[in-house]
Order: structure tokens, then C-alpha cells, then sequence
């Protein structure tokens, strides 16, 4: 397969999966703020969300204050954030334009009408169809888009590079949730147990799909240390760091079998220490320090990842024509 | 103007070819037929087969419009339209293989030697290239136009990129799914095969040395090319992988493309991009979409490009006059399908009849194409043919002119119903060991009354072309 191809559907996956991880960001944000508040908890809150992103200085500049409206505009259609509902959608577009002919017809379809509807929806459009079904709407979109990829995908070096961009996309997403919303709640840690924080702690499993496995699993109250080991270190949970590893170890292996690869290493090392920790340790280490380091070495994996399948950056000929 | 309807003739009693369709329009409201339009537009949306008109705000993307009411050829007139293109290809790519060696035409004095090597279309750099069994164009558009009953004419030849294939392909199967009916009737023979004859002629000029299984892609100039989607459209029926320039690189006197495996070698091309950007080496050097050194692998004979480079020697407008000729030089048979009578206006007597004759004639531009610059006489104001003549006398080789054609019109659904309109056509020639065709064409109509202008990017729409068995 081209390497260009590969890159595209790899970088289609990792968009749609954005959007789908920005659309739950936005999601839990609203179930947090309907809780009564005090003092500056809202700009918080909302502020938060932004810290998230890649680039929250380019926010402040040009929205100045961290409110919801201001939030959402910029989170779910500003154009020139390269990480909204907007331009993740129209990025991923683009690359299964260029690779119409690795995905599949239904694929194509499932992408292009999303991205039709989605160019025709302002800030306006939102309020009248009600931010929690556009957010619901992004979501099942991406969940069409995946079902589809699997239904219909053949399984061959393309499907592969699309599992990579997507679990590799969800773990880095998975974390910088988690980062940001245990700063958040971490002050009133020493009050578990409370209404507030358990529906504060709560949202948070449910931006991640899994509120319902954290009650399967734990049964108790919501503690959260328990709810930063199920989204690190449980290998059951579908978007915990330790599932999506697992994942792209093993897509990796499937891919080059018989190549002794940078990435498969990078990644194996990452997996390794995710299944041999132990959440009491991280969070006696510091779970943001954990989960910065994650983040990075997350990174160098989807970097080495261009150097192995030779998906380096072409030089242009014309620039010294 | 008093002209050909292929439905209805020149007196007005419906032709044997269209009889069923004259009785299915019958029971045929208008409203149904823009249902079904709708339904076709609908489809062609959603599969993405668009074209993108350039100049306009961010290059939009545009539907060609459609027309549901199919053109229909009998056999007999399929098979002229069949032997004679046949025939033609077979000329030009003599002609090809004769000018990029030892010009035996021109010293025969059939074409004058100016007209090939002072050309700015011959390529000196493809000079002496051998090509597997001489074919230089394996993909050959020739845009017929008709005037009569048994009368039609070649207006020009397309042997460089040419490109409307993928509707042809594509408007059958929307045909095939919005009136099942009429083709259980109608016994209209198919043309699916088209990518499989293609393929096959591919592999058959892959050069000697290729290893093995051949490796074949389809070269783009990328995501932005007016015909994207039909690039596409062709590697995902052929199976082939689709690169751009940036996926292709030249070493050791072989092409390779970047694979996720590492380089894996490339035996034949066929390429969708002009000559002028496929080397930068040889030709442009600003050009980022081709492959730099891919010349140098081409003489070496260890890579095929189809079309070759260098077409556009045989389909420049100055050469077209002489086609029959060559036809006569090269097979020694008569021209199945005339040409439409030329007057060269590099030669002082054609020039002064046509400067007597500019308000019946269409003058043309040597070397424009799309419908763009040229003077349709008929329909042009006093003042226009007056600016056209300037234009002439500054430089009469750079002109051809042609009587105007009664074009055939056939049945169409416009807004005021179904109304006949000016076509012509375009069917697709393959060459490769041997030259065919499938039996259909990608047929262009004018929609607006009474225009002669059939191309998609002056308002022109397609039709499905049913050829009878």
C-alpha cells in the first residue's frame, strides 16, 4: 500500500475519533455546569475544556473569556481551530477524498453526509436543535462511521492504519480528559462521596462511556482513584489508555510482522508499563505528572509511525525552481 | 436551421431505433421524468461524481446535469461509428510511432514538414522512444457529431488525456436502476467491460523486462483536478493503485513508488496529467506533480506511459485536416467517417474565403479546446465577427475554420418538457495489442435551445447512449 494512502487513513481515523472526543468534552462539559455553582467554578469549568485542547493560548486571543457560548463556538465550528467538530470533520473528509479508492463506498458515504449536514449548522442551528442532541448527533455519526469501517473495510494494511489513527487519537484523548477534569475536581477529592462530586465524577465516566462498566465493576460509590484506574489501567474498558495500547501493539504486529520497528517498540514499552502498574503508585508519583508522560511518549509513537512506513514529509521541487 | 432528429428524422415520423422510447415518453408525465431526474441528480451527488469548474470561488463542485432520456444508436450505425474510429486510431498511432522516427509521411510529402517539427506540440525530448506495438494513445477520445440520417463527421480527436469515460459507466448504472423496464424491452448491448479491456491493454505494454506480475497505477495530478473523481473512479474499477507524482520516484533507470513496505518498482502508468508537468527535468521545471528523471526511464524502455508523451502532435486542430491522409499513407484503406471540411487558414486561398464567408463558418483556435475561443458565426453579432476577423489577420495560422453543422439533435427534458437539443459524441477507442471499443459513448448535449456548444464547462449535459443488438 502508498505510504500517502496509509497517512491519509490513518490521519481520516484520528480526525473522526476528534470529533467524536470533542463533541463528549463539550458533552460533559454541560452535565457540569448544570450543577449549582459557586464563584469562579464556571470559568473553570469552562476553562477546562479549553486546556485541553493543543492550543489554548490562540482561544484567549482572539475569544478573551472562557464562557459557554464562547466555548462552544470555538470548540465545535471555528474553522481556524484545527481541533473542532468543524475542522476535524472537514479534515477527515478531505483525506477519504484523496483515498476514495482504500475505503469503501458506504465509508465515503457516511463521511461526506455528515460533513454536508454539519456545513449548513451555526451557532443558531445548535441552540434550536439543543446542544446535547448536536453533541449526541456528532457521536452516533462517528459511531456510523466506525460500524461502517468495520462492516464493510477489507482487512488489509488500510484498515489497519485506520485502527492505529483511532486508538492512537482515543488514547491521547482519554488522557488529556482525565488530566484536565482530576485537576478540577481534585479540591473537594476529601469529600467523597458527596452529591456534587458524584455527579461531577460521573459526568466524567460518562464522557468516556463508561459509567455504567464503572458501576459493573466497582459497584460501590465513586471514588476517584477507581475511576483513574479504570480509564488507565483496565484492559476491559474500550477507551482506557491500557486498551487502546493493546490495541495499536497489536495492530502493529499485524501490520510487520517480521520488522523490527521503532514504533512496535515505543508502543510495546508503553503497554508493558501499563499492564505491570498499579493506581495506588501512579497517584503516589503524581497522576498528572503520569498522565504528561503518557501524553508525550503517546506522541513519539505516532511520529515513529511516519519514519517507519516512510511517510516522511515529501520535498518540493518547486520550491527551488 | 433545418436539422437531423434522431428521433424523429427530418419529416417528423418516429426511426425504428426509437420507437419504444417515443411510446414509453408517451406514458410519461413531466412530472415523473423530474422525479426521476431528481433521483438521478440525487445519485450522482451522493456517489461524488462531480466536476470541478475552475476560476469559480474555491474551485466548487458541481453536478454535469444529467439527462434521463437515453440517445439510441442502432447496430448499423454503431458499427460505422465502431470501424470508422477503429480505423482512425489505428492511423494516428501510426502517425505517432512515424513522426517520433523516421517521418516517413513527411517525406512522402503528405504533411508538410513545418506543420510536425516546427509544432509546439511535437516533444524533441520523446523523439526516438520506442513504445510496446507502436501504441502511443491507449486511451483515445474522438468526438463525432452527426448531420444525418447515414452522415457523420470526426470534429476532432482527444489523444492526450481524455477524460468523460467514467460517465459514460456511471450513467448507465443510474439508467440501469431508474428504468429497469426499458432495458428488459430494449436489448441494450453493455459496456461494463471497459475497465477490464483497459486493464488488460495496460498489461500488454508493460515493457519486456517487467518481472512477473506487471504493476500497474493510475497517476493523478491530485484531489484538486477537474476530473478527480473520475480518476478514482477508474483505479477502484481496474483495482489499481492510484499515486501522484509525490508517490513516484526515479533510481537505477526504474520508477518505484513509496509503499508502506518500502519501494516497490512501477511498470506502466497511465497517467492523467498533461506532458508538461510530468518531468521537471525534461519539461516544466516548476512542475511538483510529476516525477522527476521518469523521461530518462521511458527511453530506457523500462516503463510505459499511456498515453505516451508527445500526443498532441496528431490531435492539434492544424493537423486534424490531414488525418484522412494519413489514413490513406498508413493502412492504405478509405476513411470510414469523414472529416468536417477544414478550411487551413495558413494557406492564402482558404484564408479569403473564409474572410468572405466568416458569418456562416465556426472559426477555431489551432490549439484551444473546451469550447473556448472560437467564433460561432451564426450566432455572433456583427461586432464580434468583426473583432474575430482582427483577431485572424493577426495571425492566420493560428486558425482553422469549418462550415456550421446542422448538428443531430435528440429528445430531451428541459424546463418546458421534452424538446429536442443539439448532441454529439464521444466514444472512448482502446489500444493495446489490439484497438476496440465497448458499445456506448459518452453522449454531450446542449441544453439551452438552439446552442451548438456541447461542453460541461459552457453549461452542456450528458446523456446514456444505448447501442442496439
Amino acid at each position: 500500500m502508498l505510504s500517502r494512502s496509509a497517512e491519509d487513513l490513518y490521519w481520516m481515523a484520528r480526525y473522526v475519533e476528534r470529533a467524536e472526543n470533542t463533541a463528549r468534552l463539550l458533552d460533559v462539559s454541560y452535565r457540569m455546569a448544570l450543577l449549582p455553582s459557586e464563584g469562579d467554578d464556571q470559568t473553570l469549568l469552562w476553562g477546562s475544556a479549553i486546556a485541553i485542547g493543543p492550543a489554548p493560548e490562540s482561544f484567549y486571543e482572539r475569544y478573551g473569556e472562557a464562557t459557554p457560548d464562547n466555548v462552544l463556538t470555538y470548540m465545535a465550528l471555528d474553522e481556524d481551530n484545527p481541533s473542532s467538530i468543524y475542522s476535524a470533520l472537514k479534515t477527515a473528509r478531505e483525506n477519504a477524498r484523496a483515498q476514495r479508492t482504500s475505503i469503501t463506498t458506504e465509508m465515503w458515504e457516511a463521511l461526506n453526509t455528515v460533513w454536508l449536514e454539519l456545513r449548513d449548522i451555526d451557532a443558531g442551528a445548535i441552540e434550536q436543535m439543543g446542544r446535547r442532541s448536536f453533541f449526541d448527533w456528532i457521536k452516533e455519526r462517528s459511531h456510523l462511521f466506525r460500524g461502517v469501517a468495520y462492516g464493510t473495510m477489507l482487512r488489509d494494511e488500510g484498515f489497519q492504519f485506520v485502527r492505529l489513527g483511532t486508538f492512537l487519537e482515543r488514547a491521547d484523548s482519554t488522557a488529556r480528559m482525565l488530566d484536565v477534569k482530576y485537576h478540577v475536581l481534585l479540591p473537594s477529592a476529601d469529600d467523597v462521596g458527596g452529591a456534587r462530586d458524584y455527579h461531577q465524577w460521573g459526568a466524567v465516566l460518562r464522557s468516556a462511556a463508561s459509567f455504567t462498566s464503572y458501576r459493573k465493576i466497582y459497584r460501590g460509590e465513586i471514588v476517584p482513584s477507581h475511576v483513574a484506574e479504570l480509564l488507565i489501567l483496565r484492559e476491559d474498558v474500550p477507551r482506557s489508555l491500557h486498551t487502546c495500547l493493546n490495541a495499536v501493539t497489536e495492530t502493529l504486529d499485524l501490520l510487520a510482522p517480521a520488522r523490527k520497528l521503532e514504533s512496535k517498540r515505543l508502543a510495546g514499552r508503553i503497554r508493558a508499563d501499563l499492564q505491570y502498574a498499579n493506581i495506588d503508585d501512579i497517584i503516589d508519583k503524581g497522576l498528572h505528572e503520569f498522565l504528561e508522560n503518557f501524553i508525550e511518549r503517546n506522541e513519539r509513537v505516532g511520529r515513529q509511525l511516519q519514519t517507519d512506513f516512510l511517510m516522511a514529509p515529501v520535498i518540493d521541487l518547486s520550491v527551488t525552481a | 436551421m433545418n436539422c437531423f432528429d434522431e428521433m424523429n428524422g427530418s419529416g417528423g415520423d418516429c426511426r425504428d431505433a426509437y420507437r419504444k422510447i417515443s411510446e414509453w415518453l408517451e406514458n410519461e408525465t413531466p412530472e415523473t421524468l423530474a422525479r426521476k431526474r431528481d433521483e438521478a441528480d440525487a445519485i450522482f451527488r451522493r456517489l461524488g461524481i462531480t466536476f470541478l469548474v475552475y476560476g469559480e470561488k474555491g474551485s466548487a463542485e458541481r453536478l454535469i446535469p444529467f439527462d434521463v432520456l437515453p440517445r439510441v444508436l442502432t447496430s448499423a450505425e454503431w458499427n460505422t461509428i465502431d470501424t470508422g474510429c477503429v480505423q482512425r486510431v489505428k492511423a494516428l498511432n501510426a502517425f505517432l510511432d512515424d513522426v517520433y522516427h523516421g517521418g516517413e509521411i513527411v517525406k512522402a510529402g503528405k504533411v508538410p514538414q513545418e506543420l510536425v517539427y516546427q509544432n509546439p506540440l511535437y516533444m524533441p525530448e520523446v523523439h526516438g522512444i520506442d513504445v510496446p506495438f507502436g501504441v502511443h494513445s491507449h486511451i483515445s477520445g474522438i468526438d463525432v457529431v452527426r448531420t444525418g440520417a447515414d452522415e457523420f463527421y470526426v470534429l476532432e480527436d482527444n489523444l492526450r488525456t481524455p477524460s468523460g469515460v467514467s460517465y459514460m459507466l456511471e450513467g448507465r448504472n443510474v439508467m440501469m436502476r431508474l428504468f429497469p423496464e426499458l432495458f428488459t424491452n430494449m436489448r441494450v448491448r453493455p459496456i461494463e467491460n471497459y475497465a477490464e479491456i483497459l486493464l488488460s491493454n495496460l498489461r500488454a505494454v508493460a515493457p519486456d523486462n517487467a518481472t512477473g506480475e506487471s504493476s500497474i497505477v493510475l497517476m493523478t495530478p491530485g484531489r484538486f483536478n477537474s476530473a478527480y473523481f473520475e480518476h478514482v473512479f477508474l483505479a477502484e474499477q481496474m483495482g489499481i493503485t492510484l499515486v501522484e507524482g509525490q508517490d513516484l520516484f526515479v533510481e537505477d533507470g526504474h520508477v518505484f513508488m513509496r509503499t508502506i513496505a518500502g519501494p516497490e518498482r512501477v511498470d506502466v502508468i497511465y497517467r492523467r496529467l498533461d506532458d508538461e508537468f510530468m518531468d521537471p527535468l525534461a519539461f516544466r521545471a516548476d512542475s511538483a506533480l510529476g516525477v522527476p528523471g521518469i523521461v530518462s526511464v521511458l527511453r530506457q524502455g523500462n516503463v510505459t506511459l499511456a498515453n505516451a508523451i508527445g500526443n498532441g502532435i496528431a490531435d492539434d486542430k492544424s493537423v486534424y485536416p490531414y488525418v484522412p491522409d494519413m489514413i490513406r499513407f498508413y493502412l492504405g484503406e478509405e476513411p470510414i467517417i469523414a472529416n468536417v471540411p477544414t478550411w487551413k487558414l495558413r494557406e492564402p486561398d482558404d484564408l479569403a474565403y473564409a474572410l468572405d464567408h466568416l458569418g456562416e463558418m465556426v472559426v477555431k483556435e489551432v490549439r484551444g479546446s473546451g469550447g473556448y475561443g472560437m467564433l460561432v458565426g451564426p450566432t455572433s453579432t456583427t461586432q464580434e465577427i468583426e473583432d474575430y476577423r482582427k483577431r485572424v489577420l493577426a495571425d492566420p495560422a493560428d486558425f482553422i475554420a469549418q462550415p456550421t453543422l446542422a448538428l443531430s439533435t435528440c429528445p430531451t427534458f428541459v424546463e418546458t418538457g421534452v424538446a429536442p437539443r443539439h448532441v454529439d459524441l464521444r466514444p472512448f477507442v482502446l489500444a493495446g495489442k489490439t484497438v476496440s471499443m465497448v458499445p456506448g459513448a459518452f453522449t454531450r448535449v446542449a441544453l439551452r435551445d438552439g446552442s451548438l456548444v456541447v461542453n460541461s464547462s459552457q453549461g452542456g449535459g450528458t446523456k446514456d447512449t444505448w447501442v442496439l443488438s
